[in-house]
Formats: structure tokens, C-alpha cells, sequence
């Protein structure tokens, strides 16, 4: 895809959407295109952070396999929706799988570089730790609320 | 008004008229449905949102929302889930059993004020079933209205309530049905998250969208923010509310919600008459 195409899709995107546009070009520089096919891992637990993905189509599982019990689905994400977070602190490591559960498009970014910019230019690092920050906020918050077990039984 | 007609409009609205089981339906582990017949043959008209009162005899009543098709001549479903000692009763009823039925009572959703535009339904748990007369209505009359928008969370993919239903639904092109689940296990394909994860991509038009939302209190607290948070006015969503309701008529006022009776002035609210009261402890 070309550049140009690359960069209205992260225009458009929920998690850089809001990004001044000399920021985005600085994402833009370390972004591709990326697709998968149903069944397809975007990355495996345990394994380095390296690159993290904006969901453009399709849906991508978050799971947990148990031994003898299967993969555990944690969370779904879906389009405008952002897959991974593990890449921004140490130990820069993977804490579920990630999946395709559809023909999956995204934009995957290289995280090393971005973790690199963000060091150096702090302006960059802040605005991207904000975006980082909501993905984050909203899936704790999404993670509290299912502790609760709003439809379980009647206390 | 004089004082024996208003004792016989007191009297007429505890007459409680008797409903025969003519099916059972197990929809989850804990979760029956009942379809009733009244033993008099009168039909019961309602509309969709409504309650009744329900009497196991020699047990005790509880008020059970109508989960049935709301057109003439159709079975009165009530969907039961089992979490106490009437509702334990009620969804071991069998074929031939009967039960006591007052009402219908409260306020319903009003679905036909949304023609014209958008309808999106979002239910949580046991919240689909208030809901389903409601779409029932709808489709019944699906020229009328332009987007239709079903969006249901639940516990777990066991917990899934009108499962032929949702299959149904999701196979028609005039309808978006959505579902996800709080747990995930193995073999589940579908979406896990909260409801409120589906509103922001789901396919309607805020500024012209009827909202009806029905779930455990915090969960609408939170899906109406979203739906709000999304431009759909807050007078076009609407909230169907659950307190201990015992008479059903506004005397006893067990359900009083400040400064509301749930079982008369609701069960159906706007968001607008409840965003201040939804926030407020103790109430």
C-alpha cells in the first residue's frame, strides 16, 4: 500500500486519528499494512513486543491457552480497536495470544522504533503514551466490570 | 370519584386471574420461559415493556416482564430466572400448572415513537427479554422504521437467552444483531467484551435513533452514557428500571425511586427523567 494510502488509514484510525498530522507522519515512517487469515497469530505469549497492530477490518482474538482446557478468549478486538500495549514497558513481552478470528487487515507498527522516537523527542512520547494510555483505560475498565459479574446471580 | 368506586378500582387492580402453564421452555441453566393461557379465555393485551404481577399460589408473587409477541392472539410468554423462592417455584412449573396473573402494569417502550428513524435495542443478561416484544413489534412492521440495531451482552455463551431467536434474527438482512460475551471458553468464536463495546461501531443514526435499553442498573448507567456519548438525545433513550415491586400499582411503595413509583410511573423511563437519579446511592 502506498504511502499516502498508509496514512489515511491512521487519519482515520480510533487510536491515531487524533494525533496532530506531523505525528502521524512520524508513525507513518514505521507503519505497513498487514493482513491475516482467519486462524492466523498476530503474536504468541511469551514472545518479544516488538510491533503492535490497529485494527482496520475483522476481528482478532486476545486468549489465554490453559493446558487441557483450550484457549480462553480474554477479549475481542475489532475494527478502529488497537491490539497490544505490552510493547510500551519492560519486559517488552507478550502477556496473551493474539488471533485472527476473521480475515484480519491492520496496520502494524514497529514498536522499537516509536519506543526509540518517544525517548528522544518527549512531545512525541507524551502524545503517544495519552493514545496508549485509553486503550489501556478502557480495557481495565472493560476488565473490572466483568469482575463484578453484573449477570451472574442475584446476591 | 365516590368512595366504593374508588375501593372497586383498588379491588379490580389486585383481581388476580388465573393462567394456565400450556408450555415450558428451558432457555439457560438457570432461565425457564412459560407460555400461559388464561383459564377464562380472555386474552391478555399488553404492551411491550409492560410487567405483571405473577402468583405462585401458597408461595408468593413476583413481578415478571412479558416476553412474548404482544400481537392479538398470542401466548403469554413469561421468561423466569430462577434466584429465589417464587421465581424457584415458577420455573419448576410443568404443563397444566397455574398460576395467579394481575395486570399488565407500568409503562411500556413506546417503540412506534421511534418510526422513521433508527431503533437500536441493547440488552444485558436477562434484559433481552423485556426487549423482545419490543422487537417483535418492530419487525412486525419493519417499513416503518429504517436501521434496526440489536446489541446483547451476557455472562457466558451457556447464558445466551432466545438462542433460536438470535440465530433467527441474525439472518435476516434488514437487522444487525450483535452479541458478546463476558467469558470466553474454548470453541467460542464470537465477540467477548462489554455491550458497550458494540455501540460505537454499530450501524445507526444517532441524532435519529431510539434507544431501549434494558440490563442490571450499572450496565445501563454505563450503555446510556455510551449511547449519549454517541449524540442520541436523551429523551429518546429509554431505560426500563427493576425494584422490589409488590403491588404493582403504586400503594405499598416498595419501588419508590425517590420521587417515582417504578411499577406506575415506569418500568419504562427516559434517560432524560433518570440520568440524575441513576447516580445517586441509596435510592
Amino acid at each position: 500500500m502506498s504511502t499516502p494510502d498508509l496514512r489515511q488509514l491512521l487519519a482515520d484510525h480510533c487510536f491515531t486519528r487524533d494525533l496532530p498530522t506531523d505525528l502521524v507522519d512520524r508513525v507513518v515512517e514505521h507503519a505497513r499494512v498487514t493482513t491475516y487469515p482467519p486462524g492466523a497469530w498476530l503474536f504468541r505469549e511469551g514472545s518479544t513486543a516488538k510491533e503492535f497492530h490497529l485494527v482496520v477490518s475483522g476481528t482478532v482474538a486476545v486468549s489465554m491457552h490453559v493446558p487441557g482446557r483450550g484457549d480462553h478468549v480474554v477479549d475481542t478486538v475489532d475494527a478502529c480497536e488497537t491490539v497490544g500495549w505490552s510493547w510500551l514497558v519492560p519486559p517488552y513481552r507478550w502477556f496473551f495470544d493474539a488471533r485472527a478470528t476473521t480475515e484480519v487487515t491492520a496496520v502494524t507498527i514497529d514498536a522499537v522504533a516509536l519506543r526509540t522516537i518517544a525517548e528522544q523527542e518527549p512531545a512525541f512520547g507524551y502524545a503517544l503514551l495519552r493514545q496508549v494510555t485509553v486503550v489501556m483505560l478502557e480495557r481495565m475498565q472493560a476488565a473490572r466490570v466483568r469482575l463484578a459479574d453484573l449477570y451472574g446471580p442475584a446476591a | 370519584m365516590t368512595a366504593t368506586a374508588s375501593t372497586d378500582r383498588v379491588a379490580d387492580a389486585f383481581a388476580v386471574r388465573e393462567f394456565g402453564v400450556t408450555s415450558r421452555r428451558q432457555d439457560t441453566r438457570d432461565t425457564v420461559t412459560l407460555s400461559l393461557s388464561p383459564r377464562d379465555g380472555v386474552p391478555l393485551g399488553f404492551a411491550p415493556g409492560q410487567f405483571t404481577m405473577v402468583y405462585a399460589f401458597g408461595v408468593g408473587e413476583v413481578p415478571l416482564s412479558i416476553s412474548g409477541d404482544p400481537a392479538p392472539g398470542r401466548a403469554l410468554l413469561h421468561t423466569i430466572r430462577d434466584v429465589g423462592g417464587v421465581t424457584h417455584t415458577l420455573a419448576g412449573l410443568r404443563r397444566g400448572d397455574v398460576v395467579g396473573i394481575r395486570g399488565p402494569y407500568g409503562t411500556g417502550w413506546d417503540v412506534s415513537d421511534g418510526r422513521g428513524g433508527d431503533v437500536v435495542l441493547v440488552a444485558g443478561g436477562i434484559g433481552l427479554a423485556p426487549l423482545r416484544p419490543a422487537l417483535l413489534q418492530v419487525l412486525a412492521r419493519r417499513d416503518d422504521y429504517k436501521r434496526v440495531v440489536l446489541l446483547y451482552g451476557t455472562r457466558t455463551p451457556e447464558d445466551v437467552l432466545f438462542a433460536a431467536d438470535l440465530e433467527k434474527w441474525r439472518g435476516r438482512f434488514d437487522l444487525e444483531v450483535e452479541v458478546t460475551v463476558d467469558y470466553g471458553p474454548p470453541l467460542w468464536r464470537g465477540k467477548v467484551g462489554l455491550v458497550t463495546g458494540l455501540i460505537p461501531r454499530a450501524g445507526f443514526d444517532p441524532a435519529h435513533t431510539l434507544a431501549l435499553v434494558c440490563g442490571p442498573e450499572p450496565m445501563m448507567r454505563y450503555v446510556a452514557s455510551a449511547l449519549s456519548d454517541r449524540g442520541v438525545p436523551p429523551d429518546r433513550i429509554r431505560l426500563s428500571m427493576e425494584r422490589a415491586m409488590d403491588c404493582g400499582v403504586g400503594l405499598c411503595g416498595h419501588c419508590q425511586l425517590r420521587e417515582l413509583f417504578i411499577c406506575v410511573d415506569g418500568p419504562v423511563f427516559t434517560y432524560e427523567r433518570l440520568e440524575r437519579l441513576l447516580w445517586l446511592r441509596e435510592v
